[in-house]
């Protein structure tokens, strides 16, 4: 088994939450993982990268190779778009549909989207409005989560507990937020 | 044996202290900061009492460590590659004392510069000071360098150890299988008639002496580095050098098999026995190394040996980190097109966040210059260095840390006026006062704005030791009180502080305006807890 995610999206979206959940999710089921993920000057707004690997064999180099990542997740999409060197013929995209519109010459995000959608599988949501309805506004990264969760080869199970994990020092409020955002992100998938 | 998922920067400081390490010494930079930042948060540092507070600069951390060193016990001391500058003279000379108690200098480069002015490779530090250096290959290896081996070889051979990370490691997780803990041991200790750390002239000779002498001492560790390895291959066409992450895209590339005769190099001086085997197998040698080509250059000669292969013979890019497709690239294997990027996709570079402080500082100081065409901004380091991007386009240089007082001193010497000089309190603390000395003794007209937003906040808000005294600090250093104002960076207060500013800017001596509001995102996280 072996999943190489490309995670992308704009500096404080979550992308590195996603990536320790998954990341916590891989280990607690006995795979080997590996994630590199950028800090420092390129948190400030800027675009935020992370290359997450999992793998039942040892895992050789930190960093995805060009046209080998089996998903990108992103929260953004003209980040994810960014990032679909990365991506193999067979993979899939899954990103939040909002765009983050913090540059002056930011595209029509139509055009971004519809780029996006010749790729085979991708699929674009519109996570910030399924948080929002699932009455957890800040957990977009978390839906996002749910609906990556169709692609990984993970069990969701193992998912859900280390979403339970993550948050538990927040409380059980925040827990089941997240975990309501997660599934439905899930459901947004199907 | 437990399993930890670690940044290769977490496996470095958890192996130090399994080791029984007594104190961790850094300054913050990208990508070393979560070294000394997990000994914070970690419990055993804590029950162990051992050191982990922020120096001043990374000058006062390697002397805080070699300190500990003479009293015989363990310290690391970490940093940014450019931080070793910094402190280059602690470090040749800690070469020439030598340790006592084990010392490792933790030194993670950038390069790319994902977060730094430059991609210098530290492992030329090591061989400039002619001491042994470790190059880990992966966060298993890192931790077990730390916790196995790097203290017992300092203190049995007597030297500083540098070990040198990049990015790709000290900024990436994978899982750690962890030791046991060892006890701290007891302090190595050494007469009081010993001599080795005064460095007179009639001392350090003998000590340049053994340290010239201990070369091969150092070379017989490389070659027998549970490290460094001779990889078997049938096609000798092409022999590899790969040294640290290197060698994970070469495997890689060849899909954890490689056909070709592999040296991994994980430890410094290189090994020349095994080079030399490589060298008289394989027709040709590719060299993939991120950083510098240091081991390329040693091989390829004064004369440019062409059969050896990498950065500088165009093989490998010859700037910025690998990847394993560049990699893979490099020895012509059969890969499928990169798709180009659309261009819809368009540049997002990092920004002051909303609401930071800096932004208000920057309106301030472009409206107090607008009609004054011979006045210039000399920046620093720090968040407040992205006010030379739109919109403010507000400074006219970043070269290093404390740069921009001393630049607008010898800038105003030679006619620029107003002279202004951007320093963060984090960076005036570093190495911002011997230049506001300077201006101060001989009265220059230099208007220093120290940017107080209470923080080290572009490495992610360390604690900043001078932080909320800034004018107690100036005072002290010679700065007229009446030329020591205060301003607070809000946008209601945006006329008054552009009056204070040209004010400042109209006195011919050298003046300091503190603008202070604490960044957001410390404030942030203040009111979360
Ligand atoms: C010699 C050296 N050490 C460390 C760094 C990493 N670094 C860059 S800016 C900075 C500190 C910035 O703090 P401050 O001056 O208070 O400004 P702020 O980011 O808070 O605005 C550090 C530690 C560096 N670039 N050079
Ligand atoms: S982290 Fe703080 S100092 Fe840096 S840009 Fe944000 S608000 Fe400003």
């Amino acid at each position: 088994m072996k999943n190489d995610i490309v995670l992308a999206g704009v500096g404080g979206q979550g992308i590195l939450t996603i990536a320790a959940i998954i990341g916590k999710a891989a280990m607690d089921q006995g795979l080997n993982v590996k994630q590199s993920e950028v800090h420092g000057m390129s948190q400030r707004g800027g675009a935020v990268l992370a290359h997450l690997r999992l793998s039942s064999e040892p895992i050789l180099s930190d960093l995805i190779a060009a046209c080998t990542a089996d998903v990108i997740i992103a929260m953004e999409p003209m980040e994810a778009l960014r990032q679909v060197q990365s991506l193999s013929p067979s993979g899939a995209i899954i990103t939040a549909s909002k765009p983050i519109v913090n540059i002056p010459d930011y595209p029509e995000v139509e055009a971004v989207v519809a780029e996006l959608k010749k790729h085979p599988r991708a699929v674009v949501i519109d996570a910030d409005e399924i948080a929002a309805s699932a009455g957890n506004a800040r957990g977009s990264n978390m839906v996002i989560l749910g609906a990556v969760s169709r692609f990984l080869a993970m069990d969701a199970q193992t998912l859900r507990d280390a979403i339970t994990g993550f948050f538990a020092r927040k409380g059980d409020a925040v827990v089941a937020a997240n975990l309501k955002a997660f599934e439905a992100g899930r459901k947004a998938a199907e | 044996m437990a399993q930890r998922l670690f940044l290769g920067d977490e496996a470095v400081a958890q192996g130090a202290l399994d080791a029984g390490l007594s104190g961790c010494y850094a300054y913050p930079g990208t990508p070393s900061t979560e070294i000394l930042e997990y000994i914070q948060t970690s419990k055993l540092a804590a029950e162990r009492n051992v050191h982990r507070e922020w120096s001043t600069n990374e000058k006062a951390a390697m002397e805080e460590a070699i300190g500990m060193s003479f009293a015989g016990k363990r310290a690391i001391v970490c940093m940014k590659h450019v931080g070793l500058n910094a402190c280059a003279d602690g470090f040749m000379n800690a070469a020439v004392t030598g340790a006592r108690g084990g010392l490792a200098v933790v030194v993670a480069d950038d390069p790319s510069m994902h977060s730094s002015q430059n991609e210098q490779d530290s492992r030329y530090y090591g061989q400039f000071a002619m001491i042994p250096c470790l190059e880990p290959s992966s966060q298993q290896e890192a931790y077990e360098m730390m916790s196995k081996y790097v203290f017992g070889e300092s203190e049995a051979k007597g030297t500083p150890i540098l070990v040198r990370l990049t990015t790709r490691l000290s900024h990436s997780r994978a899982n750690v299988e962890v030791g046991e803990a060892s006890p701290i041991p007891a302090a190595v200790t050494a007469d009081a008639s010993d001599r080795h750390f005064v460095l007179l002239p009639a001392i350090a000779k003998k000590n340049y002496e053994r340290l010239c002498a201990k070369q091969g001492t150092f070379e017989a560790m490389s070659e027998e580095s549970p490290y460094n390895a001779y990889l078997e291959g049938a096609d000798k066409s092409v022999g590899i050098v790969a040294s640290g992450i290197g060698f994970n895209y070469v495997m890689e590339a060849f899909g954890g098999k490689c056909p070709h005769p592999v040296l991994k190099i994980s430890q410094y001086p290189l090994p020349k026995k095994k080079l030399a085997r490589l060298l008289s197998e394989c027709q040709s040698i590719v060299c993939v190394e991120e950083g510098m080509p240091f081991i390329e250059q040693q091989l390829r000669g004064p004369l440019a040996d062409p059969r050896i292969k990498g950065r500088l013979t165009g093989d490998l890019p010859r700037t910025g980190e690998l990847n394993p497709r560049l990699v893979a690239e490099a020895f012509h294997l059969d890969l499928p097109a990169v798709p180009v990027v659309s261009p819809l996709v368009k540049m997002r570079p990092p920004r002051l966040c909303d609401g930071c402080p800096h932004a208000d500082t920057y309106r301030a100081i472009n409206a107090a210059i607008a009609d004054m065409p011979n006045a210039r901004v000399f920046g620093d380091i720090g968040c407040y260095t992205l006010g030379a991007l739109p919109p403010y386009n507000a400074i006219s240089s970043c070269v290093d840390m404390g740069a921009s007082i001393t630049m607008a001193k010898g800038a105003a010497d030679a006619g620029i006026g107003p002279a202004i000089a951007v320093i963060g309190d984090s960076t005036f603390t570093h190495s911002g006062m011997p230049g506001t000395l300077d201006c101060v003794w001989e009265k220059s007209p230099v208007t220093i704005l120290i940017l107080d937003n209470l923080t080290t906040g572009m490495t992610g808000g360390q604690s900043s030791v001078g932080a909320g005294r800034m004018e107690a600090i100036c005072a002290g250093l010679g700065v007229e009180a009446e030329h020591i104002r205060t301003i607070v960076p809000l946008p209601g207060k945006h006329d008054e502080n552009v009056a204070v500013l040209r004010e400042e800017l109209a006195y011919a001596g050298p003046s300091v305006i503190v603008a202070r509001r604490e960044c957001i995102q410390t404030l942030r996280h203040k009111v979360k807890k």
